[in-house]
């Protein structure tokens, strides 16, 4: 950071509350989704731990229903999310050769409305009425017409978050597009710049129609509108179709960033070159277009006609190639490299495996008459954990241990990574694989207790959680332990590592790029 | 010749207006994308009416059919809701019948307010298999309007209907529900 500054209390605040500079602003993502990551990560726990046997043992079916749906609001607004732009903001402008964001000023207040976001939605829990309990989807009308009082505020903290969603992916594209430096041609552009430029897209198609449910669902609840009330002459579905047209391209949201890193971590510890990456390219693409016409796979058991199930499965299976196209790549880009093992490509390989098992479950969950049967069920719920946590939140893990040493001039403790990594990997496959089995088996999700045949897996279910739980307090103490120590890192870190933010020091001077990158090799020449 | 100074000032100059019109365009998109969640809503309706999904019939009248189709005969079940929070009974009071498409057929439902205030109800239709809602034809129903029941009332409110002989050969049953929601309560003087 600048070395002329004073150094009081108060002067650390500022810098932290005024500072429009990418790299402290993808700290303050960073940090945010971290502690977020914990909070939300404390409710599962919870969750789990009622869940360890039948019974109610430890808090009413109330309690339960909040943190439900608190734990998913959090995990995707407050932590993928705001994670990924962290991951965005620190190293778009150091991968295209670029001073800064598009827009710094702007950059700063997409960060700081999240804090406030959250606040105003943990706030929920301590309001009169309590909380909201109608699951992250918040379908109507469990919450338009039998809503807590604490609804409105939630749906005032999603379009904070939306905003700034909103506003961080116009800075995104507007700083790929204008801001690479002449090195940078659209043909070098690296693939993790791709898949955020890609992303930053979904975002804005989607993102703002979240924003129109919701508001449409304020209506609903305080201006005698009738989107969803049948008595009104509105319909429930409805809600369903505009929660699940943003829904989907949502979770897309979440895995393109995680795809563009993998990308980018794999052929380093390969020590050769992406395999395919014009198709890697283009099946990022794919996937984001085709990512809005699957929607209705979400809806399969509401009575939609045949008709419409049938069109959506067709489209839904057909995502699985491009993505299936992705998996065959990285492994290929592996074959016959020069492979090592440090953390950041163990969490990528198994990303690989592990998202692609989430991409199976999700293969079977779209064939309609199978889907009949797992709908609402732990299948959906061992699907989408395998795909977030073994997809998204892996391939952060391998981002964060990638970059840190060039964020923080130290290499971080291979050991205290390794014992993270197969702690995670252990107590991820325990919690979540038997939920496969229950579901099948027929246990509901988002339910309190449950019925004695699943007691079992269950218990291994809590079991592996609070293993993987307790595994991220070892994360937590690398990277602070990296912050302030550690073997000091060179500029290019990593003895494969390719692109521009591996010709700048570590850690990264605050400043970087100030003259174009071009003009800078130049004056270095003569 | 130019400086390096002042080449730099420009293209900063110019990646700053770039940046300007790339934001006003990204702007616009997204708020097109707001506009467009609510412009889904009708355009959802007018698909559920054309398509004859979700089990919609009409809230206005229609005109009788020109033509009977005596060849086959369609079975008509009847059907009623009430939603929990209305303190009314409405039942049919024939529970089913058999028709020809294209001929007209009336039917009564009785409805009661047990209630000691006065209140006003919606009745909305809904028809089973979803495709048939389309072929199901209302000349006269107690659901296009709101039905107001004093205190204890109870009132017979008719339904005139004809089935399209368009429908498809291979529907033989069609289920008309109606479900009746509150809309409003008088309090007593």
């Amino acid at each position: 950071m600048t070395q002329h500054h004073p150094k009081t209390f108060i002067t650390y605040c500022t810098r932290w509350l005024y500072t429009t500079n990418h790299k402290d602003i993808g700290t303050l993502y960073l940090w945010l989704s971290c502690i977020l990551f914990f909070f939300a990560g404390s409710f599962a726990l919870l969750i789990r731990a009622e869940l360890f046997e039948p019974g109610m043992q430890l808090m009413r079916p109330e309690f339960y229903n909040q943190l439900v749906t608190l734990h998913g609001l959090i995990m995707i607004f407050g932590v993928i999310m705001p994670a990924f732009a962290g991951l965005a903001n620190w190293q778009i402008p150091l991968m295209i050769g670029a001073p800064d964001m598009a827009f710094p000023r702007l950059n700063n207040w997409s960060f700081w409305l999240l804090p406030f976001a959250f606040i105003l939605l943990i706030s929920t829990l301590f309001m009169k009425g309590d909380g909201p309990n109608f699951g992250w989807t918040m379908y109507a009308p469990l919450s338009t017409t039998f809503g807590p009082p604490s609804t409105d505020f939630v749906i005032f903290a999603i379009h904070l978050m939306g905003i700034s969603s909103i506003l961080a992916g116009i800075n995104i594209i507007a700083t790929i597009i204008n801001m690479r430096c002449k090195e940078i041609t659209w043909k070098k552009l690296p693939i993790f710049i791709w898949s955020w430029l890609i992303t930053a897209f979904l975002l804005l198609g989607a993102m703002p129609v979240l924003a129109g449910t919701v508001t449409m669902m304020l209506m609903d609840r305080h201006f005698g509108t009738s989107f969803f009330n049948a008595a009104g002459g509105g319909d429930p579905l409805l809600y369903q179709h505009l929660f699940w047209f943003f829904g989907h391209p949502e979770v897309y949201i979440l895995i393109l960033p995680a795809f563009g890193v993998i990308s980018e971590v794999i052929p380093t510890f390969s020590r050769k070159a992406l395999f395919g990456r014009t198709a890697m390219i283009y099946a990022i693409v794919a996937i984001a277009l085709l990512s809005y016409i699957v929607w209705v796979h979400h809806m399969f058991t509401t009575g939609v006609p045949l008709t419409a199930q049938l069109i959506f499965m067709y489209t839904t299976m057909l995502i699985a190639v491009p993505t299936g196209i992705k998996v065959f790549n990285w492994t290929a880009t592996m074959f016959k490299g020069s492979l090592s093992f440090e953390t950041p490509m163990l969490f990528s390989i198994s990303f690989i495996f592990l998202f692609t098992i989430g991409g199976f479950s999700g293969l079977m969950l779209s064939i309609v008459p199978a889907d009949f049967q797992y709908q609402d069920t732990y299948f959906v719920v061992a699907h989408l954990h395998y795909v977030l946590i073994s997809g998204s939140l892996f391939a952060l893990f391998a981002a964060i241990y990638y970059w840190i040493p060039k964020w923080t001039g130290h290499m971080y403790s291979e050991k205290l990574g390794q014992w993270h990594f197969w702690l995670s990997i252990i107590g991820f496959n325990i919690t979540f694989f038997p939920m496969h089995f229950l579901g099948l088996a027929g246990m509901p999700r988002r339910i309190p207790d449950y019925a004695l045949q699943f007691a079992d897996f269950n218990m291994v279910a809590t079991i592996g959680a609070f293993i993987f739980g307790f595994a991220q307090v070892l994360f937590l103490i690398m990277v602070i332990k990296t912050i302030h120590s550690g073997k000091k890192a060179t500029a290019k870190v990593w003895e494969g590592a390719q692109g521009l933010e591996w010709t700048v020091p570590s850690p990264a001077p605050y400043h970087t790029f100030m003259e174009s990158h071009h003009e800078n090799q130049k004056n270095h020449q003569n | 010749m130019k400086t390096k100074k002042t080449t730099k000032t420009k293209n900063t100059q110019a990646k700053k207006q770039q940046n300007k019109k790339t934001l006003i365009i990204l702007l616009i998109l997204a708020v097109f994308m707001f506009a467009f969640s609510f412009i889904l809503v009708p355009f959802y309706n007018v698909l559920c009416n054309v398509l004859g999904l979700n089990g919609k019939t009409g809230s206005v009248s229609q005109k009788s059919s020109r033509v009977i189709d005596k060849s086959r005969k369609i079975k008509i079940e009847f059907f009623s809701t009430i939603n929990p929070k209305l303190p009314w009974d409405l039942s049919p009071n024939k529970k089913q019948m058999e028709v020809y498409p294209g001929e007209n057929m009336k039917t009564f439902y009785t409805a009661i307010n047990h209630s000691d205030k006065t209140i006003t109800a919606q009745a909305v239709p809904s028809v089973t298999p979803g495709i048939a809602s389309k072929y199901f034809k209302k000349i006269e129903c107690f659901c296009f309007k709101q039905q107001t029941l004093k205190p204890h009332q109870k009132i017979e409110m008719p339904v005139i209907f004809y089935i399209d002989p368009q429908l498809p050969k291979a529907i033989h049953e069609i289920t008309l529900s109606y479900t009746m929601y509150k809309v409003s309560v008088t309090e007593k003087e």
